[in-house]
This record gives C-alpha cells, sequence and structure tokens, in this order.
C-alpha cells in the first residue's frame, strides 16, 4: 500500500479535492468517487474507448491514466457536454440519427467525437471512421453513428454561420 | 484490471528524475505517455514499485527541424508528430507511419520517446528510425551518450539502455527521397502483422540510395542493410525489387502467433516490402 496522495482537479468545471492512492486509475476516480457514471469501462486492454474523457484538451482513455498523472487537470466527461434539458448537438444527433442502442459505448462516442469536431469542424466520412477508431460499438454497426456526428457537424457549422 | 501499488513521482527536471532512478535501481520505472506501461501494470505483467511520470521534466518535448537533421524530445507525441506541420515537411514517412500506430486517444498519450524505448518489437516507430538511421539521446548519472537505432535493440524489451538512463530525444538525419512505411495489422490499433519502412533516393532513372527496415518480423526490429543494397545502382524493376526481397526475408525471423503461421508472416513481409518500394519510388 503506497501512501495518499492530496489530489485537486476540475471535473466539469467543478473542482475536486480528495485522497488517493496514485494507482487509482481515472475511470475509477470519476465513476466510484465522484460519481460521474457516464464514463464506462469495456475492457481492460484500452482498446474500447468506452472510459474516453477530455483531459487537458487530448481525448484520453481514462483507463490508462493514473489519478497521479491527471493531478491539477481539467477533464470533460459526458455529463459535461450537455443536460436532457439542453443536449449538446451530438447528443441531439445521436437521438436523432439513432447512433445508439445499448448506450453503453455513447459516452465515450459523443466525448470523443466533441474533439472530433473541435479539430475538423467538417470531416468527411472517412475522417470521422479514422478519427472515432479508438472507440468500439456492438450495437450500431457505426453507420448510424457516422451520420449522427455529420449531422452534428452540420448543425453547429450553421449555427456558427447564424451567430456570426 | 488493477495495477499493484507503487510511489508516485513527478520530478520537474531531468536530475530529479536520474536521482530516483538511481536510488530505487530495478525497482523504478520511468513512465512516458503511459499506454504501454499502464497496460502492463494493470495485468501485472510490469512491477513498478516507484513509477516516475515524466510529464513535468523540462526538455524533454519540442520538435526541432534545422537544415540537416530533425530532433524530436522524447515526449513528443504521436499527435503531435501528426500536426507538425514542419516536421511533416520534412520528414513526411513520420507522419504517414504515426497515423498507423494505435487510435486517436492513444496518440494523444504515447510519445515517441516510449515507443521507441519500450522494446517491444510491435512498436512501430523502432524499425522506422532504423530505416532513417535515427540516434537516440540516453542520458544517465555520468553523463549523455548517443546510440543508433540499428545498434539499439538486442531482444524483445531488451535495449542498450542501462536501468539508470532515460532516453531523453530522437535525432533524425533529414531524409532524403520517396518514402514509405507500409503496414498489413487486422484491424486499427493493432501492432503489424507485417511492416515496411522504406526511404529511396532517384538520381535520373536509377535508384543513388536505399534504406529498409522491418517491424514485427524478429524479436527486434530488422534493419535490412542487403535488401537497401540489392536497389542501389537499379532502375527498380521487377528483378531488383525481388532480389531485394529475397535479402529481407534473409534477415526476418517471424514466429507463429494470432497473427498467422511463420509461412504466412513470410509471404505478407515480401508483399508489404514490395508495396512500399514501389510507393516509395513513386514518390521520390
Amino acid at each position: 500500500m503506497s501512501n495518499k496522495m492530496h489530489i485537486k482537479m476540475t471535473v466539469n468545471g467543478k473542482e475536486e479535492e480528495f485522497l488517493a492512492e496514485p494507482r487509482e486509475l481515472l475511470i475509477y476516480t470519476l465513476r466510484e468517487r465522484l460519481n460521474i457514471t457516464g464514463p464506462h469501462i469495456g475492457c481492460d486492454t484500452s482498446h474500447c474507448g468506452a472510459c474516453t474523457v477530455t483531459l487537458n484538451g487530448k481525448s484520453v482513455k481514462s483507463c490508462t491514466m493514473f489519478v497521479a498523472q491527471a493531478n491539477g487537470a481539467e477533464v470533460t466527461t459526458i455529463e459535461g457536454l450537455g443536460t436532457p434539458d439542453d443536449l449538446n448537438p451530438l447528443q441531439a444527433a445521436f437521438k436523432e440519427h439513432h447512433g445508439l442502442q445499448c448506450g453503453f459505448c455513447t459516452p465515450g462516442m459523443i466525448t470523443r467525437a466533441s474533439k472530433l469536431l473541435e479539430e475538423n469542424p467538417n470531416p468527411t466520412e472517412e475522417e470521422i471512421r479514422f478519427g472515432m477508431a479508438g472507440n468500439i460499438c456492438r450495437c450500431t454497426g457505426y453507420q448510424n453513428i457516422v451520420k449522427s456526428i455529420q449531422a452534428a457537424a452540420a448543425e453547429m457549422a450553421s449555427a456558427k454561420e447564424a451567430a456570426e | 484490471m488493477i495495477p499493484a501499488a507503487f510511489e508516485y513521482y513527478r520530478p520537474t527536471d531531468l536530475a530529479g528524475a536520474l536521482s530516483i532512478l538511481e536510488e530505487h535501481g530495478d525497482d523504478a520505472r520511468v513512465m512516458a505517455g503511459g499506454h504501454s506501461l499502464i497496460p502492463m501494470m494493470k495485468l501485472r505483467m510490469a512491477d513498478v514499485p516507484h513509477l516516475i511520470d515524466l510529464q513535468d521534466v523540462e526538455g524533454l518535448g519540442g520538435i526541432e527541424v534545422s537544415g540537416d537533421s530533425i530532433r524530436l524530445g522524447a515526449m513528443v507525441t504521436q499527435s503531435d508528430i501528426i500536426n507538425h506541420a514542419a516536421l511533416t515537411e520534412a520528414a513526411p514517412i513520420l507522419r504517414e507511419a504515426a497515423l498507423q500506430i494505435a487510435d486517436p486517444q492513444v496518440r494523444y498519450m504515447g510519445t515517441v520517446g516510449g515507443n521507441v524505448a519500450n522494446g517491444d518489437p510491435g512498436n512501430d516507430m523502432p524499425g522506422l528510425m532504423q530505416c532513417l538511421d535515427a540516434s537516440f539521446t540516453l542520458v544517465g548519472p555520468d553523463g549523455s551518450r548517443e546510440v543508433d537505432a540499428r545498434e539499439f535493440y538486442e531482444a524483445a524489451y531488451m535495449t542498450a539502455r542501462e536501468d539508470e538512463e532515460i532516453l531523453t530525444a530522437v535525432t533524425i538525419p533529414l531524409p532524403k527521397g520517396g518514402y514509405a512505411y507500409e503496414k498489413q495489422k487486422r484491424k486499427i490499433g493493432d501492432y503489424a502483422t507485417a511492416a515496411a519502412a522504406v526511404q529511396l533516393v532517384k538520381d535520373g532513372e536509377s535508384c543513388s540510395a536505399a534504406s529498409i527496415a522491418m517491424t514485427n518480423l524478429s524479436d527486434t526490429p530488422v534493419y535490412c542493410e542487403a535488401a537497401g543494397a540489392a536497389l542501389v545502382g537499379t532502375t527498380l524493376d521487377d528483378a531488383a525489387i525481388k532480389a531485394a526481397v529475397a535479402a529481407m526475408l534473409g534477415g526476418i525471423d517471424p514466429s507463429e502467433d494470432n497473427r498467422g503461421p511463420i509461412a504466412f508472416k513470410t509471404h505478407v513481409a515480401g508483399v508489404i516490402l514490395r508495396r512500399a518500394i514501389e510507393r516509395a519510388w513513386s514518390r521520390a
């Protein structure tokens, strides 16, 4: 057993402070300590991406990061992207275009897609598929996820145009 | 999934990191992006009582492109490589290879230093660095030394790096001519069944220089000097490519696993090398 560390991080805009063993994986910090249970665990080999969150501007698999590494970081999860009453454009598009079935990959998918569209607001289908390749889905066959992301990109572009 | 407990350190300079390494010897390991080490710790295949996180260590980042060489700090991530315009201009093979490594999330975290120092023959950067004749800077308690990528790999997970040394940078002579990194894999994120790094220089109609290295076809990357030599002075006709492939096949030593039996890997290695040579030539 190692010494606990004093950890501070900002999660979905809220400052969190706690003591944790360095080995605690960030996904467990989120789910069990902070009760942010949108990000999921689908594997133990860093493949599935169900645990994807945005950390200091990067899409990361929170199962492959120790809480100690994330000390001082700013983290956004699916819970920070929208609310049931005020969906983020990606959340609305996944709903509209049937981009989910069981919903287990969805928080990671949408969190990753939000970063993808930030970096590439107008991606081709190929760029979407490649840019989402770190996220596995067992239900959808991906087709409707691609459509959802395309629709969200179009929605975000027209919202931006309207604002200008 | 659950790693064993460890003491965690986040030094801010190299001297601090080195002193922790020296104090704990075999019981300490440095961690860069963590995307090979943490998975091994979660499977309890790596036992690391003292973990040194390099993320805050000064001087390990940065991409520098000069007139004759490229310097990549060890903590440069795969995504840094992909998004660096001047680097892509100077050595496009790096971006081409990095885009075939892992997936977006892993590329935000995984570093070039971790990729080359890991020692897993499945990693793509080691063969690429041998192709490009890169050298690695290792810093230890007695100072720093340079080791050629072509001399660095001894066996699976065994490299020329001493336990108390940290790999701090990768230096690459500015590559010339056409390039290709061709990788056969089962799916996104998989290590190669076979991969080839090729850099070729065209002079008139003939090939004046060629460098070839292969990935995941032995317990180390394989620099194929004879395969490159088989192309030099030719117009890269079919006979020359066949000779290069034959020379390459003499240098690899694949083993059977879920990616296929030895005969299959040997076949794929030949196909991949031919494709890489043809693509590099078309760009030369």
